[in-house]
């Protein structure tokens, strides 16, 4: 299958398809940070993960609009506001959300797949109530159009760095917030020993309505940066819900490591494997390779060592 | 806990309620058909089909603790075998001599397909595909518990992996297009051993088939739920260790009851396909794995016969609504999720065994049996009880 090609164009070939397996790599690492908190620290399946995305996605097309209108002269630094207002807001239903539904469910995580399941529902049709059922897309300032050429045959788009280096930024925002910052170490304070932690004076329900909304909050952020890369529709979330999973169950649930690993392991496989399979061959090649490593060992890639 | 679970086994030990069980036979054999006319007819059979899989979940769910929400994949490979044995019969040299190769179902010629796949050829014999219907999900049922059970994956894990094996699968019923018909799957069935399945008398025989073989499931599930094997999967759902310690192989018996979920669903499957007249992958994804999962939610996880009516019920609504409000569909489909969830985990059945049947119970007291005190008791000695909905406490609907 390779001798059709001379080694330079091998080359060529390999490094833009790892350039988009690393751009496919953010994208997850994106999704999957908010759902390692969220279901890896505090054992909650949100299934409407993917619907806070969208709602981060249309926030951020919602902000681009205002601003090419109202104030065309500042639509360089859109993007930053819209990131902004896109955690936020996600963020605040994250914790009605909480509030209202999830801290009824801890003990039954089970249920709170199903009760998460109808929220993304009602999220659903509530976008296409409101923004349509069409794709909507937001039109990138200039600066972050065009691409860059490394070599005569290699060229890799702007956007695809700039999400890029946004997705290390928000990792380590993410990986210091819960190693350094007084919330971090309360959640996973709580989550090792919830009556303990409530008996050195933790207030573990505020501790959990912070950290799902943080988890939240994440995947707002995450959808703001999707926008850069693609468009989005009101059953988008649908689609990655169950990759995202995956990403982080193989990584190992609560190890935020080892979603950056499997989250690269993942999207380098499959883009590789477009390269020379058709698409759904790839995905699912990649898929069963994924489920049957997890069979072997099924506490995923990174597991902490705790006594059960 | 473990011999504490005020669950089924006392009630259960005296009566079944048997009456429960005719009512609804009545009303599958005589009030409906009766009532509708075939179309309508035809729409509640293709319901009964799922009835199948929620009653493989009160299973496995409800009983063992085991949720998968990948059951729309033995609904789909069951539904798939008797598609492929009816389109091969549908496809026969006269009637695609039109194609470049006569002889293979259409979408193949259209794929540029010139022979039959090795794994569509042993669908031309019957008695093949009947078996196939149920050994193939049976088989890879076994195949994916085999390897999570010895393995100690449970509960969410479980869940998620088998969701991503609905994904993987429609992912590739879709790619494989010339082999599997594609997004819009096996279509235009027409006969089964030369029998016009669209016939007004077929779509009635097939209804009544379909019913016995509902009860004919239920019948089955009910004797599991009722055996020692029942008793040993509630154990396992309320304290897994326990049963373990106890010197039990918790693995097999999880295996079994998840193989005969698949079972079930897979036979819902090929009914489906008899009944609707074609199969697609839209049926074997994570949505309508998950929708079957609400139906037995919604009739009560615990109850095999509210898993019935629930299917019933949910889909009525469905098409009731999505007809005038298509709309609004999705939010009253989310509210009931929701709903369900928070505010009814025992479903349908819940409500009854909480509201309705202390009254009946009350209403016939004249002449108590000793039977009937003692669950009598049990419900008054159960309403004292805060109603929280802890795990440990929600195991008291019967079948």
């Amino acid at each position: 299958m390779f001798a059709d090609y001379t080694s330079a164009e091998l080359t060529a070939i390999f490094a833009m398809q790892g350039f988009a397996g690393l751009i496919l790599f953010s994208v997850f690492v994106l999704m999957a940070l908010g759902l390692a908190i969220i279901f890896g620290q505090m054992g909650v399946i949100n299934m409407a993960h993917g619907e806070f995305m969208i709602l981060g996605a249309y926030i951020t097309y919602l902000t681009s609009q205002f601003f090419s209108s109202h104030l065309p002269s500042l639509f360089d630094g859109y993007f930053f506001v819209a990131m902004l207002l896109a955690f936020v807001v996600t963020a605040a239903l994250g914790a009605l959300v909480e509030w209202l539904m999830i801290r009824h469910l801890y003990k039954r995580p089970l249920d709170t797949l199903l009760a998460t399941w109808g929220l993304s529902l009602i999220l659903q049709q509530l976008y296409r109530t409101v923004f349509g059922a069409r794709e909507v897309g937001v039109s990138l300032p200039d600066w972050l159009m065009g691409s860059y050429a490394i070599t005569d045959i290699i060229e890799v788009p702007i956007n695809g760095i700039f999400v890029m280096g946004l997705t290390i930024i928000i990792t380590f925002g993410v990986y210091l917030t819960m190693q350094k910052s007084r919330l971090g170490k309360q959640t996973r304070a709580v989550v090792q020993n919830r009556a303990m932690a409530g008996a050195v004076g933790i207030n573990t329900e505020r501790v959990d309505r912070y950290t799902f909304a943080l988890g939240c909050g994440i995947a707002g952020v995450a959808g703001s940066a999707f926008t850069m890369v693609g468009s989005t529709g009101p059953t988008a979330g649908q689609l990655y819900i169950v990759d995202t999973f995956l990403v982080v169950v193989f990584g190992g649930a609560s190890s935020l490591l080892g979603t950056v690993a499997s989250a690269f392991t993942i999207s380098q496989a499959q883009s590789t494997m477009e390269f020379f399979l058709s698409g759904s061959m790839a995905k699912v090649l990649t898929l069963l390779t994924v489920v049957g490593i997890l069979m072997l060992r099924p506490q995923g890639l990174f597991s902490l060592k705790v006594r059960r | 806990m473990l011999f504490q679970t005020n669950s089924d086994a006392p009630q259960d030990s005296n009566s079944v309620g048997w009456w429960k069980y005719l009512l609804l036979a009545a009303l599958l054999f005589i009030v409906l058909p009766l009532a509708l006319d075939i179309f309508r007819l035809n729409l509640v059979g293709k319901y009964l089909t799922y009835a199948f899989v929620a009653i493989g979940l009160v299973l496995c769910w409800g009983c063992g603790g085991i949720l998968s929400l990948g059951q729309g994949v033995f609904f789909g490979l069951g539904g798939y075998c008797m598609a492929m044995f009816l389109k091969l019969e549908a496809s026969d040299p006269e009637s695609t001599a039109i194609q470049s190769t006569p002889g293979i179902p259409d979408f193949m010629d259209w794929n540029q397909l010139t022979e039959l796949p090795w794994f569509w050829q042993p669908f031309h014999s019957l008695g093949f595909t009947l078996i196939a219907v149920i050994a193939v999900p049976v088989l890879f049922a076994f195949i994916i518990a085999v390897a999570m059970f010895t393995r100690r994956v449970g509960g969410v894990y479980f869940a998620i992996i088998t969701q991503a094996i609905a994904a993987i699968l429609t992912i590739l019923i879709i790619g494989q297009q010339g082999y599997t018909g594609g997004v819009n799957g096996i279509t235009d069935l027409r006969t089964f051993l030369g029998w016009d399945i669209r016939s007004e008398f077929s779509q009635y025989l097939l209804y009544f088939i379909n019913a016995a073989l509902l009860f004919a499931c239920l019948m089955v599930a009910l004797y599991i739920k009722r055996c020692k094997l029942g008793r040993l999967l509630v154990a396992m759902r309320e304290k897994e260790d326990r049963v373990r310690f106890s010197g039990y192989n918790v693995a097999s018996f999880k295996i079994f009851i998840f193989c005969i979920g698949a079972a079930f669903a897979a036979i819902g499957g090929a009914m489906f396909t008899l009944q609707v007249g074609f199969m697609s992958p839209s049926f074997v994804g994570i949505v309508p794995s998950i929708e079957m999962v609400i139906f037995c939610a919604v009739g009560g996880r615990l109850s095999l016969l509210g898993a019935v009516y629930g299917t019933l019920l949910v889909n009525l609504a469905k098409t009731s609504f999505s007809e005038s409000f298509p709309e609004l569909w999705l939010f009253a489909m989310g509210a009931l999720f929701i709903g369900v969830v928070m505010a009814f985990p025992d479903g349908l059945a819940g409500l009854y065994q909480e509201h309705i049947e202390p009254r009946i119970k009350r209403r016939f007291k004249r002449k108590p049996s000793p039977a009937v005190k003692s669950v009598a008791a049990e419900q008054a000695a159960d309403s004292s009880k805060p109603t929280s909905p802890s795990v440990e406490e929600r195991g008291n609907a019967t079948a």
